[in-house]
């Protein structure tokens, strides 16, 4: 693997008052790679997430993108960088327009891209034949194609993917998985949060498991897949 | 018939008063979530702005360059006042308590509501008369040059609010807001920025309702903000609190029902029977008019 650095976590600290939420989580994320980011819920997953594109405060720590500081900088600011979220729970515009959900994703911009435009179209034909409709009355999987690729929208280096597959049925998270892919081979670095621990590693190259705040294991998709804690916990396997 | 066109003509003209200021109301609800009770005194304070701006720094001209300038100026000036409201009273308070927002809200009301006062005193001023009396006589119908120029105006305000919000980026940055602000965030919106619109918007369309309420009833009363601006919460709550085509709906109708109450039943009971309609429509459609057209899926 090459060692071109896109992103870092390092000792990244947050709070939700007395509560410590992450203890200090580092990671890091390579140009071009798949890296998921498992664990169970209140792990923390969402809130690294939401650390990253300054949603929430961070209390220690620094998070890295191409060398800059993140931590300083405020949430609207972030997409710019090339810095995209598709945040827990695919909080669409329910009553905007799918066309007018795209089109915002590309506000930072000032322009749209016809041919990123296309390209969604393209992986998500869904989009294309409702694209007058009212996003709320999307299934809850389309919605889920709509915010990953209003996420798209802006062209982004990197974009984060939390929980794809929250409350889909398993038909459409295949079709969404495939597309992951997809957009990984575009040349899009993806940091994927998701509890579908064998399909997230599945697909990605590396990937970290979180226990309450901290990294517990880390390591390639195929060794933490064979280790007997991440089946044990995750897979549902006992040995 | 005759009372049917006056109070049809009257009603159309407080109809557009009322959604002028209910549009403040309802704006700022939909961004973010807070009744800015300092509304409708904001609305009074433009009517005395406006009539000190006409004798001090238009001296009492009232050709149409200068009432034109008396407009605008006054818009602008409540604009900036609105801006630093929403810095002191709301800014600080974005992740506190939503009560504690509401009582700065009543705070604030408070405080505008007694500035009035000091400066202009406590006892009623007269508005300039900026347009000439002209009056258009149809069989007993009496339709005046104000009536027309308020109508007409707000008609076009409202227009054009409603083309900026639905068709321009920035409106849908502000229909995104209102919807869900970190979301708004994650697509680059500047959240405190479209807030500080939203007051700058809210605000001169006020202080534009506030001068007709000037121009129209003539007699201005540093508390008449608690009157005017009732009506037009009113409004927006019919029309459906935080939809922008249900304050202007709301306004019209609420005008159109107080005045054919006026002119049928009686103008004492016109206050009670705007109340009873606002209660039939919040037991029959609790959301209002055109209140939340699909449902959040979760």
């Amino acid at each position: 693997m090459s060692n071109d650095v896109l992103f870092t976590i390092e000792d990244l600290e947050v709070s939700y008052g007395a509560i410590a939420a992450l203890k200090g989580v580092s990671l890091e994320v390579q140009r071009g790679e798949i890296v998921t980011i498992l664990g169970a819920n209140g792990a923390g997953k969402t809130t690294t997430m939401r650390a990253i594109s300054q949603l929430i405060k961070t209390k220690s720590g620094s998070i890295r993108f191409k060398g800059q500081e993140l931590t300083k900088i405020p949430a609207h600011k972030i997409v710019k960088l090339g810095i995209s979220h598709s945040p827990e729970g695919r909080r669409v515009f329910g009553v905007l327009t799918v066309e007018e959900n795209l089109l915002l994703g590309t506000y930072s911009k000032g322009k749209v891209n016809p041919k990123t435009l296309r390209w969604i179209y393209e992986m998500f034909p869904r989009l294309e034949e409702r694209r007058k409709q009212l996003a709320g009355t999307l299934s809850g999987g389309e919605q889920q194609m709509l915010a990953i690729g209003r996420a798209l929208m802006s062209d982004p280096e990197m974009v984060l993917l939390d929980e794809p597959s929250l409350g889909i049925a398993p038909i459409l998270v295949k079709a969404i998985f495939e597309q992951i892919k997809e957009i990984s081979r575009q040349g899009v670095t993806v940091l994927l949060v998701e509890q579908n621990a064998k399909a997230a590693l599945k697909l990605a190259d590396r990937g970290y498991v979180l226990e309450v705040g901290k990294i517990a294991l880390e390591g390639p998709s195929a060794d933490l897949l064979a280790s007997e804690k991440v089946q044990e916990a995750y897979l549902g396997k006992k040995n | 018939m005759e009372t049917f066109f006056q109070q049809l003509a009257n009603g159309l003209t407080i109809g557009s008063m009322f959604a002028l200021v209910a549009l403040g109301y309802t704006m700022v609800y939909g961004v973010m979530r807070l009744i800015n009770f300092a509304h409708g005194d904001m609305v009074a304070a433009s009517a005395f702005v406006g009539l000190t701006v006409y004798t001090q720094v238009m001296g009492q001209a009232s050709s149409l360059f200068a009432v034109i300038a008396i407009f605008m100026l006054t818009a602008g000036l409540m604009a900036c006042v609105g801006v630093v409201l929403e810095r002191v009273a709301y800014r600080p308070l974005r992740t506190a308590p939503r009560l504690s927002a509401v009582v700065s809200a009543l705070g604030a009301s408070l405080v505008i509501q007694n500035g009035i006062m000091l400066i202009w005193g406590p006892r009623m001023r007269i508005f300039p008369e900026l347009v000439p009396q002209h009056y258009w006589h149809f069989g007993g119908v009496v339709i005046s040059l104000i009536q027309v120029l308020i109508l007409v105006i707000s008609l076009v305000l409202m227009v054009a609010l409603y083309l900026f919000i639905e068709k321009t980026r920035i409106g849908a940055a502000v229909r995104a807001s209102s919807i869900d602000q970190d979301a708004a965030r994650l697509m680059g919106i500047n959240v405190n920025n479209i807030i500080a619109l939203i007051f700058i918007i809210g605000s001169s369309l006020g202080a534009i309702g506030g001068l007709f309420i000037g121009l129209y009833y003539r007699g201005i009363t540093f508390n008449m903000g608690w009157q005017y601006g009732l009506y037009a919460f009113i409004a927006a709550i019919l029309g459906g609190i935080g939809n922008i085509p249900g304050a202007m709906l709301g306004g019209m109708l609420l005008g159109l029902f107080s005045a054919f109450i006026s002119g049928y039943v009686s103008s004492t009971w016109a206050d009670a029977f705007t109340f009873m309609l606002l209660i039939f429509i919040l037991i029959v459609r609790p959301t209002g008019l055109l209140g939340e057209r699909v449902a959040e899926k979760v």
